[in-house]
């Protein structure tokens, strides 16, 4: 089955990094990647840039509303996310739980099939 | 008691995990058993010999016609995420992977509750909402979704294995006692216990008995809920009022239930103690290596034994208690733990030392009618009345059932100070 890891979490701490702290975020998710490729688990992701730069469409009576900021105003924020392919929600939770983010959503992508 | 009922008390569990891995589908397989013994309430007398077996081949055709009629096409569900679909040749117990998958952490609590009592308990929806004071479409709608879940998110069906498997029975013991909790002390409504509740609690603590042998933890959870149940008839007086444990009548408790949890507790301390096995049996805990020993369920079930093997309420061991609430206190760290070591405390060396250890409980208890409760029985004992009252008052703000508001109104007139 197919999900999507959402990586969720307050983006102040990484705004707030040094050089050296973002290295070592970066190597926890070069390892996290890692493990993905060596079960053949990885389909894809991206780091998102901070919220900040989020811009907003929304459709209402027919026009569509550019506002700036994310949809939803949170402390925490989706900062990335990973397309995985795993047997089941069990492992699905196992690489959830090797995610170096924080708080990790698991999606479930429906199958068109 | 019909045939078929008892067919559907022994069978229902065992028929519904077994058809489940065969059609990979929970939904199909309980309304294809379901439509088997419907047949079976109009085709029995006369028994068939081997009734479950009767019943498996009815709902395997049940089953097919349902998926021939496209009714399920329609749904677009995917199919279960089975380990092994290797279609067996004898019944085998298929049930812990059913118990599993509906007390899986994906699922809300609630949601592991009511499919746990619907497929593992055999209880009909309406039983269910019943038992919960909820109208039958809400919890008929609470069961497919968390059966919706099960498969849009592809929870497997499966049971755990390896460190994995420790933590996940945590989750199913968690949810059975929530059950029994929720039957032997009810948070809301008119009457204060739902034996019927807290039975098919204990029927389900048996069942993982069977399929997780020597398992201190399951044991020990057996063994807990079967001393408190072996109370449910002095618990309560003749107008429904609650009747604190050293005032219960003790002849009216259930003493068979209390041998058998005493039993069950000798026979585990008797695996951990090589020396007294005898067998040089080291290894105590058979499906959960990793755990602390004892952990929290088995020393539960040691301080209501403590209770339970009392033969009058002045004769309770109440220093060991203390200790045993101690060592629980010490691995869980909960607050509703501290407040019980208070209790014990209270009992074994004075009201004093019990109101100490409340310290500090407020900010998580609060909202907790124990909590003031003990506080204000304290404070009585300590002769402190105006505190006392106050206590009382905090108490009746968060009382949650009739039964327990009459008591702490009672304890409140009682106060020689208004």
């Amino acid at each position: 089955m197919r999900y999507v890891l959402l990586a969720v979490g307050d983006e102040k701490p990484w705004a707030e990094a040094g050089p050296a702290e973002r290295e070592e975020i970066y190597a926890r998710w070069g390892r996290f990647e890692e493990l993905l490729t060596a079960r053949d688990a990885g389909r894809g992701g991206n780091e998102l840039a901070p919220s900040g730069t989020a811009t907003t469409v929304r459709k209402t009576g027919g026009k569509a509303v550019v506002t700036d900021g994310p949809y939803a105003e949170a402390v925490e924020q989706i900062g990335g996310y990973v397309t995985i392919e795993a047997a089941s929600m069990d492992e699905a939770i196992e690489f959830a739980e090797a995610c170096p983010s924080e708080i990790v959503e698991i999606r479930p992508v429906p199958d068109q099939g | 008691m019909t045939a078929v009922e008892q067919a559907y008390r022994e069978h229902w569990a065992r028929l519904l995990a077994l058809l489940t891995a065969e059609v990979r589908d929970l939904d199909l397989a309980e309304e294809a058993l379901q439509d088997a013994f419907a047949a079976a309430v109009s085709a029995w007398p006369p028994v068939p010999g081997n009734p479950p077996a009767w019943l498996l081949t009815t709902a395997r055709r049940r089953a097919l016609d349902r998926l021939r009629r496209g009714a399920l096409a329609a749904r677009k569900l995917p199919l279960l995420i089975v380990d092994d679909p290797e279609p067996p040749s004898v019944i085998p117990d298929e049930r812990l992977r059913l118990i599993f998958t509906c007390c899986h952490p994906a699922l809300s609590m609630d949601a592991r509750v009511a499919l746990t009592l619907r497929c593992v308990g055999g209880l009909t929806t309406r039983e269910i909402a019943r038992m919960f004071l909820v109208p039958e479409a809400t919890m008929a709608a609470r069961i497919t979704r968390a059966k919706k879940k099960i498969a849009q998110a592809g929870i497997p069906y499966r049971v755990p294995a390896g460190p994995e498997l420790a933590e996940r029975r945590d989750g199913v013991l968690a949810t059975v006692y929530l059950i029994f909790t929720e039957g032997y002390a009810a948070t809301g409504g008119d009457r204060l216990i739902r034996a019927d509740l807290a039975a098919e609690a204990v029927a389900l603590g048996r069942m993982l008995r069977e399929l997780l042998p020597a398992d201190p933890e399951v044991d020990g959870l057996l063994a807990l809920m079967l001393c408190h149940h072996a109370r449910r008839d002095a618990r309560l007086g003749p107008s429904g009022e609650l009747i604190r444990l050293p005032d219960q009548d003790r002849s009216r408790w259930h003493r068979e239930e209390i041998h058998e949890a005493l039993s069950l507790l000798a026979a585990v301390s008797e695996r951990a103690d090589p020396r007294g096995a005898g067998s040089g049996q080291t290894e105590s805990g058979g499906a959960s290596g990793g755990d602390p020993f004892p952990g929290p369920y088995l020393l539960q079930a040691a301080i209501a034994a403590e209770h339970a093997a009392a033969v009058r309420a002045e004769d309770t061991d109440w220093p060991a208690i203390a200790r045993l609430y101690g060592e629980l206190e010490q691995i869980t760290g909960s607050a509703v733990v501290r407040l019980n070591r208070a209790v014990a405390v209270a009992e074994a060396s004075g009201p004093g030392d019990g109101l100490k250890l409340l310290d500090g409980l407020d900010r998580m208890l609060g909202r907790h009618h124990l909590l003031h409760a003990t506080r204000a029985e304290f404070l009585r004992r300590l002769g402190r009345e105006r505190e006392a009252l106050d206590a009382y008052e905090r108490a009746l703000e968060v009382v949650g059932t009739d039964p327990e508001r009459a008591f702490l109104l009672s304890r409140r007139a009682d106060l020689s100070i208004r």
